[in-house]
Order: structure tokens, then C-alpha cells, then sequence
């Protein structure tokens, strides 16, 4: 008898202790991911904070900074509506970005479907080689590029936006489209052809609609990478009316040292977070991409 | 994978003998024609906006071209003699390799421990998800205002903290009449002013790099742990490895391909970047913080020497070359693979 709780108290010890343990690790994996959590939003919720103070309490050196001294207010929104030139900022990206998402869908789709449908060997070969051109980065060619945009005649334009940001979401949304082809099966065109359509008839009645989720992936990466690029934009356009959100706010919106901290991050987080919430969403596809299909998530 | 591209010639399909199908269809269903026809668009854009800009940025380093004067007349190694005497540039390509390789080295580090955690399960994990994510996510430029304001001069919030758990501030341990002050930092001061002094200012840079590439890092990770296959954790698992011996023997080993590309992509984004350091710092206080990239645009846009912009940025190349030769040699074995 005694032997068999004896043995019964050992189990229960060996439990609790395992108990113990697995909460350990709970606790343990809850405060590492808080803390990562933390150290990447903070700056983002200090931005978001600072949007709804007033000046005097922004101002006053006596204030906790981290409480609401006085009452929070709308003004500063209301302010870089009405004062600056914000909204044609997002107006111009809006175009630029529009516009690159129509040139890039128009050559990558076809040249990823080239590359995985009609090219043989050497499309793959060809299609890494244009991912690579995808790491050519800006700054590398910002300085001919300038030259370029003027004789063109785009030189202080949004245009030149335009023209020049295909030339990195055509390498990259080529290569991801690659990838949706591939994993399409051939039957769907063989069919869409012994119905009698041509073979171009047959990507546009049969490829194009099943490749959709691709196609909005390309969407939203051409989006994103256009309200990420950056020294391009400053390179070209130097007239306030031309400038997108990002060097717009930036270069306008920060003059000598007067600075309209509120309104500075009230136009910062409303482009951020929504551009944030869509690329978040298409995360795994860019990865995709990223891992040259060596990893298949 | 092959299978797709061996079958490319191959679909015998009755409407190449349908009479009914006009010349100009013919033509067009052929696949060695309608191919290159659209891969043209792409290769156009390509060669036009990227290849010949690249060769112009070689031309221009060779040159004297100004923002004013843009003939192209040879002038052999004269641009990179004087950038290179320049002390400007040679703490620009110091910081540059400093901010890239140290950042990376931290990143990937964290990344391992980041992605541990986001592949377990638990609750409120989609928001830790975006929340981690927010750094990449958000456009650059819009980001590092994000920092830029929490190290402002005045109203830095991690002053205020440091100030009320009395780090800094008069009559602190750190007050500068009681011992020396460490680096270049004055913790006597109100104010930490993070971005006015040299040393500090690098902390920050690096700081932001770290804090920007360590969610693509990740989710780079992630993927490739979901690819260690089942059976290979199950026969760990089964030989009764314990949880250390399991990750350094087993996941380690097997996530160190997609950890070099991790890291290859980290090293590339950061060591081109213009935004983090142009925002932030502008390359002060006193070029202390300048990068090559920053360097090019200051000196060629700014200072309207073209060639000497071009040249300076042409240091970039190297980095590019060496990562582009590592990209294909992975992309060769997971094609064998």
C-alpha cells in the first residue's frame, strides 16, 4: 500500500513540476513576443500619441510628456488638411501610383506567362536573371537617372515617377507571377484551345481569371513600393505641387526648425498604416518571392 | 519543376489544323514567336531604364560631367582619386559597411529568437504579427520620422523617462562633475540630444536599421521553418533530443541556407539605403552619420558634381555583385535540389 503512494506522490510531484515548467515557457514566449512587440510599435504609437496634443501642453517642458495635460483636439489634423499642401501630396501619389500599377501589370504579365509558359530552359534562367535587377538599388542610379528624366522632359514632374518606378515592381512582380504560373495547371489552356480559342485567346479567357490572387498580389506590391521609394522622388521633383507623401512630408512639411510635430505625424500615420494593412496581408506571397521558391511556405 | 518548361513545345492540339484559323493566328500561337513578343515590354523597360542608367553610372565616374555641363569627356581615374582623398567619403564608406554588417549581425540573431516565437502558438498572435511587422511594412520614409521625433533634441520621449528614472539630469550618477563622462555623452545635460553627437547619432542609425530589417529577416526564417519537414523533428524528437540539443543540432543546421539569405538581403537593403540616414541625420552632426549613398546625393545632386556623385555611388557595386552571385548559386540548388 504504502509503496503504491509512494509512487503516487512521485507522479503528482513530476506533474506539478511539469506544470510549472510548461507555464514557465508560456510566460516566458508571452513576455519575449510583448517585448518585440513593443520595441517595433512604440515609435508608431508615440506618432500616433503625439497626432491629438495641443501646443501648450506639447510645449511646456513641465508636463508629463506621456499624459494628456490638456484636453486631446483635432486642430492639428484639421491644420495639415487646410494649411499644407497634404492632400495634393496623396492626390499625387494616388496618380503615381495608378499609373505604375497599369505599366507594370502590362509587361509583367505578359513576360511572366512568356517566361513560364513559352520560353523553354532558359525562361527560368531569364526570369532569376530579372529578379536580380530587382537588387539594383536607387541609389546606385539615382545620378543618371536624373539625367534620363530630363531628357525626357519630365525632369520637376510627377511623370517622371511614372516612367522610372516600373523599373523596380517590373523585375520583382514579374517574378512573383512566375510563380503563380507555374502552379497553374496546362490543361486549363489545352481546354480553353481544344475550345477553339487561339493561344492568346485562351491566356485571357482561361490564365488571366484564374490568376487573379496573383494579379492582386502585383497590385498591392506595386502600391506599396511606390509609397516606399524615396530618393528618386527627391532626385526629380523639387516643386511642392509634384511631390508624393513621402518626400513631401518630409521636405515640406519639416522647414529649418520649425516643426509642426502634430500635424508632422498626424501625415505620417494615415498613409502608414493603411499602406502597413495591405502589405501585411499579401506578406507571405512577397516572401515567397524573396526566398526564390527554395522555400515553399 | 521541370516538367512545365519540358512540355513547352509539346501540346499537340487539333486547332493547328483547323482551316478556319486566319494567317495572323497562326503566327501568334506559335510559341517561339508570341514568347519573345511579350517578354518585349519587360526587356524594353529593362535594358532602357535600368541597364542604360547603369552604364551612364559608369560613364559619368570616368568623367567630368556637372548638373550643368552633362558631355561625357574621359578623364580616367581623376573622380575616384579625389573622392577617395576626401575624409567625407572615407567615413561614409566606413559607416556604410559599419551600419550593414553590425545591424545584420544583431538582426539575424534576433530574428532567430523572433521567429521561435511566432511559430509557436498563442493568443493575440496575429497582432504581434502585424505590430512586428509595422517597421517593415510602413514606407521608409514615414517610419523614420517616426524615430526622428522620439529622439528629437527637446521633447525626446526616452528622455523624459531616463529624466524621471533619474539617469539623467543634475545631481544623477551620471552627472558630469562626478565622474567622466562615457562616449560622447553628456548625461548631465536635460537632454540626452541624440542626434547632435557623433557616436550617438551612429547609434541611432544602426538602432533603425535593425529595427527596419529585423521583420524580413524574420519572416524569411518563418518560412523557412515551416520547411524543415515533420519526420526530421518527429525522429529528434523520438531519439529523445532534448530542446537545446534538437536547435543547435537539427533546426539550425537545416534553417542555415534561408538564414544566408536572410542575411544577404539585409545586407543588401541596408547597405544601399538613403532614406534612414537622409531623413534622421541628414549625414550629420558634421557627416558623422554619411553613408555612400547619401555621399552620392549630397555631392552629385546637391553639389551638382555628377561625376564625382556617380563615382562614389559605384562603390556600391561591389556589394551587389557579391550578393547577386550568392542568389544564383542558391537558386541553382533549390532547383537541383
Amino acid at each position: 500500500m504504502t509503496a503504491i503512494a509512494e509512487q503516487q506522490r512521485v507522479w503528482q510531484r513530476e506533474e506539478r513540476r511539469a506544470g510549472w515548467r510548461r507555464a514557465g515557457k508560456r510566460g516566458l514566449l508571452y513576455t519575449v513576443a510583448t517585448l518585440f512587440a513593443l520595441f517595433a510599435a512604440i515609435p508608431f504609437a508615440w506618432m500616433v500619441f503625439t497626432i491629438f496634443k495641443q501646443n501648450t501642453d506639447l510645449y511646456n517642458g513641465k508636463n508629463n510628456p506621456f499624459l494628456y495635460n490638456d484636453p486631446p483636439t483635432l486642430d492639428n489634423i484639421r491644420l495639415l488638411f487646410n494649411q499644407t499642401n497634404y492632400t495634393t501630396f496623396v492626390v499625387n501619389t494616388i496618380f503615381v501610383a495608378a499609373l505604375v500599377v497599369v505599366i507594370t501589370l502590362i509587361a509583367a504579365v505578359p513576360a511572366a506567362y512568356a517566361l513560364t509558359r513559352l520560353t523553354g530552359r532558359w525562361g527560368e534562367s531569364l526570369g532569376i536573371a530579372i529578379f536580380l535587377v530587382y537588387l539594383v538599388p536607387p541609389t546606385l542610379l539615382f545620378i543618371p537617372m536624373t539625367r534620363i528624366v530630363a531628357e525626357l522632359g519630365l525632369k520637376n514632374s510627377r511623370w517622371s515617377m511614372v516612367v522610372v518606378y516600373p523599373t523596380f515592381t517590373i523585375p520583382f512582380c514579374t517574378w512573383l507571377l512566375m510563380g503563380f504560373f507555374k502552379s497553374i495547371p496546362w490543361d486549363i489552356e489545352e481546354q480553353a484551345m481544344i475550345d477553339g480559342y487561339s493561344r492568346l485567346g485562351a491566356i485571357v479567357r482561361a490564365v488571366i481569371p484564374v490568376s487573379l490572387p496573383g494579379i492582386l498580389t502585383v497590385i498591392a506590391f506595386s502600391v506599396a513600393m511606390t509609397m516606399h521609394e524615396f530618393v528618386y522622388a527627391l532626385a526629380f521633383v523639387t516643386s511642392s505641387s509634384e511631390k508624393t507623401v513621402s518626400i513631401g512630408v518630409t521636405t515640406e512639411l519639416i522647414r529649418g526648425d520649425v516643426f509642426f510635430w502634430q500635424s508632422l505625424m498626424a501625415a505620417a500615420a494615415i498613409v502608414a498604416i493603411p499602406v502597413a494593412l495591405i502589405y501585411t496581408l499579401f506578406l507571405d506571397r512577397f516572401i515567397q518571392g524573396f526566398t526564390l521558391g527554395a522555400v515553399k511556405g | 519543376m521541370s516538367t512545365a518548361t519540358g512540355r513547352s513545345e509539346t501540346p499537340a492540339i487539333a486547332w493547328s489544323e483547323d482551316a478556319d484559323v486566319p494567317e495572323g493566328r497562326y503566327l501568334l500561337d506559335r510559341a517561339g514567336l508570341l514568347g519573345p513578343l511579350m517578354l518585349l515590354p519587360a526587356i524594353i523597360y529593362i535594358i532602357g531604364l535600368v541597364g542604360i542608367p547603369l552604364v551612364l553610372a559608369v560613364l559619368y565616374s570616368f568623367s567630368n560631367a556637372t548638373v550643368g555641363d552633362q558631355s561625357i569627356n574621359w578623364v580616367g581615374l581623376e573622380n575616384f582619386r579625389t573622392v577617395v582623398q576626401n575624409a567625407t567619403f572615407r567615413m561614409a564608406l566606413k559607416n556604410t559597411i559599419l551600419f550593414a554588417f553590425v545591424s545584420q549581425i544583431i538582426v539575424i540573431i534576433l530574428a532567430n529568437i523572433l521567429a521561435l516565437v511566432l511559430s509557436a502558438e498563442f493568443r493575440g498572435k496575429r497582432l504581434v504579427r502585424f505590430l512586428v511587422m509595422l517597421p517593415w511594412t510602413t514606407p521608409i520614409a514615414l517610419a523614420v520620422l517616426g524615430w526622428f521625433w522620439m529622439l528629437d533634441n527637446v521633447a525626446s520621449p526616452i528622455d523624459a523617462l531616463m529624466r524621471m528614472l533619474h539617469i539623467i539630469g543634475p545631481d544623477t550618477i551620471f552627472d558630469p562633475k562626478a565622474r567622466a563622462p562615457i562616449l560622447d555623452i553628456p548625461f548631465g545635460d536635460r537632454n540626452v540630444r541624440w542626434l547632435s553627437k557623433p557616436d550617438l547619432a551612429r547609434l541611432a542609425v544602426l538602432t533603425v536599421h535593425v529595427w527596419r530589417t529585423l521583420p524580413l529577416a524574420t519572416v524569411i526564417l518563418l518560412a523557412g521553418m515551416t520547411a524543415i519537414p515533420q519526420d526530421v523533428k518527429d525522429a529528434a524528437e523520438i531519439d529523445g533530443a532534448s530542446y537545446w540539443r534538437q536547435l543547435i543540432y537539427v533546426r539550425l543546421p537545416l534553417l542555415a541556407p534561408i538564414m544566408a539569405v536572410a542575411v544577404l538581403y539585409g545586407i543588401v537593403f541596408t547597405f544601399t539605403d538613403f532614406t534612414v540616414v537622409y531623413v534622421l541625420t541628414r549625414g550629420g552632426p558634421v557627416d558623422s552619420t554619411q553613408v555612400l549613398a547619401t555621399w552620392a546625393y549630397f555631392k552629385g545632386i546637391q553639389g551638382s558634381s555628377l561625376a564625382q556623385g556617380a563615382a562614389i555611388a559605384l562603390f556600391l557595386l561591389p556589394i551587389l555583385v557579391a550578393a547577386a552571385i550568392v542568389m544564383l548559386r542558391l537558386a541553382r540548388r533549390s532547383e537541383t535540389a
